[in-house]
């Protein structure tokens, strides 16, 4: 029998890893994958919440979850690339033309 | 007990999946321990008795998405991370911000009386019939929605990801 | 007359003030574009109107049945106290509203020639037109806030007009230092009026004299009533150019002659007289006041008269003349006969309308000059100038037949006679009566008689002190000289003049004392107590003292006489060898000067250092400027969060997010 805090706590790992990995990376297919990382922990979170409560809508909400992450990396993906072919460089500390 | 053992076990490989991602200096292998990542999720949803959430995990996270990823980065050739100036808030304000976050979640978390409830393995049964019940009765419109979402992603990655001319241009003359 | 239209022109006595404001309107709003002809017209109707209504209220009058009210609208609701538009016609007013009215409209008619030439004609008109308006409401209040609005009123107009030739520095100087000067003046008018708001809970007159009635009088100390009184007094100062506050009246001879005519002779000086005696039932019950009104009359009598005996200007003398007549006129009001103080005041109108109008014809006739050393032998070139100037001449210096004579000797008895008066300031005022005839002859030897010293009237006559020469009347192509005035100016002359020969008979046998007393009868015991005191003194040293009077006056006509047409060297021989006195009063005793020192530099000074430097840069200039860079330099530092990049971004959000996941902790939320 395992508490279901103890499903939170890595859920929460998960997440942590995930913005450390957003804010730590400097290549921006690593920092999308730190971005399914997160995701992922979510989406651990809300499979331990229908659980405990007997709620099938958690499984539901995962389900959307994953819809959208998939929208989102393909398009994201899909932006790296258009970026990738103007600057040359995956770094994404050199694409801050935003920059004041 | 058994339900235990199980748990931590695959919740090691999560961890250490995660650790991995964030250790490793090239994209591709940051990529295979995310999908190390998803496959020991996988296990815990089953843990939980989410089959059809643990199918739909593989198939579509580690079997689409993530292939994906190791496409885009076997095409555009990434290689090792270089070294750049970066950003010093980032590593000074946010990494302590977000350990300081999750630090504080996690102890909130186990405090808790009502979150030290024990969950039985299979707790609840995901039979993909009463899903499907679900997404198609109480959850329409959200499937619907989502469903249109996906057609404007696909549309948003062609026009993203073609060649500039090739848009401008239309389709060539020799192509009918 | 039936009583039903009287009542008519009762009930619509509010008419008399706002048909000038009629005329003032539409003259200004319109007259730009109109003919000459045309604004003439407008404003000589509105104002002729005012008049009518006047005399139609005059013809109506009946002493058992005033005072008339009549109610326009509400204003002021707080509470237990209210103050409303209201109009008040009693003997006191009526007298003066048939001076204001007459003698205004008279002048209108005379500005209509002397302006004509003036590019800003339309403007004149208006300004005038809507003095008038001011001048009305002052007259016909029936409260003192009333009273007020026309007070200040009458205070925009003259700086209006004083200051009308605003391109010309020393002109808006001077209309800058009138309005300045009554301003200081209504602060002290403003303070007796919170007093009588604070004790009497109201400003109307009916109810303050009701309740004035009540307070017992204040012979010994200060109490309300001197408080109040003295404060009136400064306001009346202020008003009516006396010491301390007369300065601005010799330097408001910079506006046009009309002007000085209706403004600074005959109307709104006399606003301080009248409000003096308005106020008299305040007054009798204050007899220190009473004093202090009456010393500084007859001081700034004295004052001004021998400051008149040194000007060259023709206006100037004409003005330190008004100075003095105006302070037998306080004294008059300070010795507690109040209607001998109006009596003057209306002879005094008539004949000193008449001096600044005929002056100003003067004037005109020789291009612009100003100076009477340049003029002389006028005689045979302006004779109706001449013959109206010389029977207000005679007027003022208190010879009798004429006005002048009655109203002033009345004044010099009653100082003489009534109890609250002495014979200090019946000897004073014999003094002063003797310089006036004095300086008032010598001007008009200086300018009438001899030869002509002014040459040729275009050969660029002295410019100094006015802007005619500059303006219009050389434009005539007057190169012939001196020559008489149109009608249209010597209408209002003759009808002056006449007015100066019979205006004082109706004083004979105290019918204007007797016409006044129910307005001053409300003091109840003191005016009796007067008439008393004079018939005690009995009739014989009445006649003495009328001798005594007219004696001065011709003293005064034989010295100038002598000094200007006999032996027209003397004057400057006696000036070089009385030297420094000689120049002290021809510098007007440097009171002008001394001011200066005392309060205007000083003022400028801790202006320019205190309020421009100190608060006005430093702290609101720098508050708003300092605001500025720090948004400046805050959004400096903050700019940098703007770094465009991605990393910096997440940082940020993750540290927010634990500072809004620690306060949320600590604020209990998820505990349960």
């Amino acid at each position: 029998m395992v508490p279901l805090s103890y499903y939170l706590v890595l859920s929460g790992i998960l997440f942590v890893c995930g913005v450390l990995g957003f804010l730590i990376k400097r290549n921006i297919i690593t920092i999308f994958m730190s971005i399914e990382l997160m995701l992922n922990g979510v989406n651990l979170s809300f499979v331990a919440f229908a659980a405990h409560w007997h709620a099938l809508s958690g499984q539901v909400f995962v389900f959307f979850v994953m819809v959208v992450a998939a929208a989102e990396a393909a398009v994201g993906l899909a932006i790296i690339i258009a970026v990738y072919r103007t600057r040359e460089t995956l770094n994404v500390d050199q694409v801050n033309l935003l920059k004041l | 007990m058994f339900h235990l053992i199980l748990f931590l076990f695959f919740g090691a490989i999560c961890v250490a999946g995660a650790v991995n991602l964030l250790v490793q200096s090239h994209p591709i292998n940051s990529a295979l321990s995310l999908i190390a990542v998803m496959a020991s999720l996988a296990a815990e949803y089953l843990l939980l008795g989410a089959e059809f959430v643990a199918a739909v995990q593989v198939i579509v996270y580690a079997g689409a998405i993530m292939v994906l990823f190791v496409i885009t980065i076997m095409l555009l050739n990434a290689g090792k991370e270089e070294r750049s100036k970066g950003s010093r808030v980032a590593i000074l304000l946010g990494v302590p911000g977000v350990l300081i976050g999750g630090v504080l979640v996690a102890w909130t978390l186990l405090q808790r009386s009502n979150m030290q409830a024990a969950v039985p393995i299979g707790a609840l049964p995901g039979d993909p019939a009463d899903i499907a019940r679900l997404l198609f009765h109480n959850f329409l419109l959200p499937f619907e929605v989502t469903s249109v979402l996906i057609l404007i992603a696909i549309m948003g990655a062609v026009v993203l990801a073609s060649r500039p001319e090739a848009v401008a241009r239309g389709p060539r003359k020799d192509e009918g | 007359m039936t009583p039903n239209p009287y009542l008519w022109l009762v009930g619509h006595l509010w008419l008399v003030p706002l048909l000038p404001l009629a005329g003032a309107a539409i003259n200004g709003f319109f007259g730009r574009q109109w003919s000459k002809k045309a604004i003439s017209t407008v404003a000589l109707v509105f104002c002729g109107a005012a008049f009518v209504m006047a005399l139609g209220l005059a013809a109506g009058f009946s002493s058992a049945a005033a005072p008339y009210y009549c109610d326009l609208a509400h204003w002021i609701r707080s509470g237990s106290f209210q103050v409303d538009f209201s109009f008040y016609l009693d003997q006191l007013s009526l007298v003066m509203l048939l001076v204001v009215t007459g003698v205004g409209f008279l002048i209108h008619i005379y500005s209509v020639g002397y302006m004509w030439e003036d590019d800003g004609y339309y403007r004149f008109m208006s300004y005038m037109n809507l003095f008038m308006f001011f001048m009305l409401t002052l007259v016909l209040a029936k409260n003192y806030l009333v009273m007020f609005i026309g007070w200040e009123g009458v205070g925009l107009a003259s700086y209006l007009l004083i200051g009308y030739w605003f391109t010309k520095d020393s002109a808006a100087a001077a209309g800058k230092k009138a309005f300045i000067v009554n301003r200081i003046g209504d602060f002290g008018f403003l303070i007796a009026l919170f007093l009588m708001i604070k004790h009497f809970g109201s400003l109307d007159f009916t109810r303050v004299f009701a309740a004035v009635q009540t307070l017992p009088t204040e012979t010994a100390g200060v109490g309300l009533l001197t408080a109040i009184g003295l404060l009136l007094m400064v306001g009346a100062a202020g008003k009516s150019a006396q010491i301390p506050l007369y300065v601005w009246l010799p330097d408001a001879m910079e506006g046009p002659t009309p002007v000085s005519a209706l403004i600074h002779a005959a109307t709104m000086v006399t606003a301080g007289v009248y409000m003096v005696a308005r106020s008299s039932a305040i007054f009798e019950r204050a007899p220190m006041a009473m004093m202090v009104v009456a010393i500084i009359g007859t001081l700034t009598a004295l004052f001004a008269a021998t400051i008149g005996i040194a000007q060259t200007d023709i206006k100037k003398v004409l003005a330190y003349s008004t100075v003095s007549q105006l302070g037998y006129m306080f004294m008059a009001c300070g010795v507690g006969a109040f209607s001998a103080g109006i009596f003057h005041l209306m002879t005094h109108a008539f004949f000193k309308g008449l001096l600044f109008l005929a002056a100003g014809s003067v004037i005109h006739g020789i291009g612009g000059e100003q100076d009477m050393r340049k003029m002389g032998g006028l005689r045979q070139y302006m004779p109706w100038t001449f013959l109206t100037m010389t029977i207000a001449t005679f007027a003022i210096a208190g010879f009798p037949p004429f006005a002048g004579f009655f109203s002033k000797d009345e004044i010099l008895w009653k100082a003489y006679s009534s109890e609250y008066g002495s014979w200090v300031f019946w000897l004073i005022g014999i003094i002063t009566a003797f310089i006036t005839s004095f300086y008032m002859f010598r001007l008009w030897f200086l300018t009438f008689f001899r030869d002509y010293r002014g040459g040729n009237a275009n050969d660029g006559a002295d410019q100094s002190a006015n802007a005619h020469a500059a303006h219009d009347h050389s434009d005539h192509g007057h190169g012939h000289g001196p020559h008489e005035s149109p009608w249209v100016m010597l209408g209002p002359l003759v009808v002056l003049a006449f007015l100066s020969l019979v205006g004082g008979w109706i004083g004979i046998g105290g019918r204007f004392e007797h016409f006044l007393a129910p307005v001053f009868q409300s003091g109840g015991v003191a005016e009796l107590a007067h008439e008393t005191a004079g018939e005690a003194a009995g009739t014989g040293t009445e006649t003495l003292l009328m001798l005594i009077s007219v004696g001065a006056a011709f003293l005064g006509l034989f010295l100038a006489w002598t000094l200007y047409f006999r032996r027209p060297q003397l004057p400057a021989r006696i000036a070089a060898s009385l030297g420094g006195l000689y120049q002290a009063v021809a510098h007007k005793y440097y009171i002008d000067e001394l001011y200066n020192v005392l309060f205007v530099k000083p003022l400028i000074d801790g202006s320019t250092a205190i309020l421009w430097h100190g608060v006005d840069q430093n702290v609101i200039d720098a508050t708003v400027n300092n605001s500025a860079s720090a948004a400046r330099h805050v959004s400096d530092n903050v700019r940098h969060m703007q770094s465009g990049n991605l990393r910096s971004y997440a940082g940020w959000v993750a540290a927010g997010g634990a500072v809004v996941i620690a306060y949320m902790i600590w604020m209990g939320v998820w505990v349960r």
